[in-house]
């Protein structure tokens, strides 16, 4: 039986099988549309988390199968004092797969470690989400017809932003990668992505301050928010949050096949006037991430549809 | 008149047990109480900052007992750099390597408050070495480093 903790549970070769079953999902949606009847999807929400709860829910609905779980933490046994390990124990005599979402760092691979049934990592504090990462990676190749040769920009919070994290690491596996990460002083990168940038199997990669220096070399600018969740301060969080603001004036400065990814939600890191630029492919994001997800519970069910 | 007592600052030779030389100073009492060695009902000499050619200053820790009941990963973890002598009839009998575990299980805590080992009652405390050449460990569910500096 397997999970899906991080990206790099999966080789590049599942990773493009992956891909290749979510586009075909994506064209023909009626082929894949009872081959999940009867199962069952319990998504554990601790953290509320509208966008990838609702993708989760979605994707099984789409399969034929049905879906159940919490929301937030306080409806659950967990406001009782429960454990993840025996959460996960009880859950897995009700469901066929479970997507856990928590606001402790690692609470997935516990939950994991108990469970008689596959579990997805749906995001575990400012640790890891791999599923939004399966989703950037489609997007990138779907709009770039590729994962290799690209210059990739992130900024913002690249410090507690956990999609930034997996993302990373999943590209490092690609040829001829660069990055530019693009943040201030305090929500750089933290030791433990730089030291593996600068391992043998890292990329070239600098470190910036200003949006406007970047841009103009950039193949991907992955946008992202300043979560005011994690911070145990406030005034570091207002300080912080307006730091980077894309707009159309800055988005002259990009190359015509630029493209901008942001995994949502956004506050306003991304001005509405950019949403309209055929470069901006967030919201192909959102759809892509419904069909990768169909594509991972069917791998981890060991469904096979021929694609 | 009274005769003057000289003191003298002198731990005698062991004939049966171990001594863990070289040890970062400052480091002999915490691995004094990690290793539990407060709890032993045998003769134990903790040694802080005597001078040492190699290091300038060292802690060193004397046991007179088998060294074969102590788990020697938490010495590794500690300070990777420290030696061991085993002795028997007062003689160095061997100086085990200390290799770096690859896991070590409760032995340390993860102080990231954000992690699922703060809150999850029963669950081990697991670190990875990720990195042997600098003897990097962290956590297995949120990979924080651990700080043994």
């Amino acid at each position: 039986m397997r999970h899906l903790m991080t990206p790099l549970d999966l080789t590049v070769e599942e990773l493009e099988d992956l891909m290749n079953t979510a586009e075909d999902i994506r064209k023909y949606p009626e082929k894949y549309s009872h081959v999940c009847d009867g199962k069952i999807l319990a998504a554990l929400f601790y953290e509320p988390s509208t966008r990838t709860r609702l993708s989760f829910e979605a994707a099984m609905l789409h399969l034929g199968g049905k879906t159940m779980g919490f929301a937030d933490a306080m409806s659950s046994s967990a406001a009782k004092g429960e454990s993840v390990a025996d959460t996960i124990r009880v859950v897995s005599c009700f469901a066929d797969i479970a997507a856990m979402r928590h606001f402790k760092e690692g609470a997935p691979m516990v939950a994991a470690q108990f469970s008689s049934i596959p579990v997805i990592n749906a995001g575990d504090g400012g640790h890891q989400h791999p599923t939004q990462t399966l989703t950037d990676l489609m997007t990138i190749r779907s709009s770039k017809g590729r994962l290799s040769s690209l210059k990739i920009g992130m900024c913002g919070d690249l410090k507690f932003g956990r999609t930034v994290h997996s993302l990373i690491r999943a590209l490092l596996r690609y040829d001829n990668i660069s990055f530019v990460f693009i943040s201030p002083d305090e929500l750089k990168l933290p030791d433990y992505m730089t030291e593996e940038l600068d391992s043998d199997k890292g990329a070239p990669y600098k470190e910036v301050t200003r949006l406007e220096d970047a841009l103009p070399e950039l193949d991907v600018l992955y946008m992202t928010r300043v979560q005011k969740e994690r911070f145990f301060n406030e005034e570091d969080y207002v300080r912080l949050k307006d730091y980077y603001i894309l707009d159309s004036r800055k988005m002259e400065l990009a190359r015509d096949d630029m493209i901008v990814l942001h995994p949502l939600p956004r506050v306003n890191e991304i001005s509405v006037e950019v949403d309209n630029d055929p470069r901006a492919k967030y919201f192909d994001q959102v759809q892509n991430g419904m069909y990768i997800r169909m594509a991972l519970i069917l791998m981890l069910l060991g469904i096979n549809v021929e694609v | 008149m009274a005769e003057k007592i000289k003191y003298k600052l002198n731990v005698g030779k062991i004939e049966e047990g171990f001594v863990i030389d070289h040890i970062r100073p400052g480091r002999g009492l915490m691995l004094y109480h990690d290793m539990g060695l407060n709890k032993l009902d045998c003769s134990v000499a903790v040694i802080q900052n005597a001078s040492s050619r190699k290091m300038g200053k060292k802690d060193i820790i004397k046991v007179e007992t088998s060294i074969d009941n102590f788990n020697l990963d938490i010495i590794s973890l500690l300070d990777h750099n420290a030696t061991i002598d085993v002795i028997k009839d007062g003689e160095i009998i061997d100086k085990p390597k200390l290799p770096l575990p690859r896991e070590v299980k409760n032995i340390i805590k993860c102080k990231n408050p954000r992690c699922i080992s703060s809150i999850e009652q029963g669950l081990d405390q697991i670190f990875v070495l990720t990195d042997a050449q600098n003897a990097t460990y962290r956590c297995k569910y949120c990979e924080t480093e651990y700080d043994n500096k």
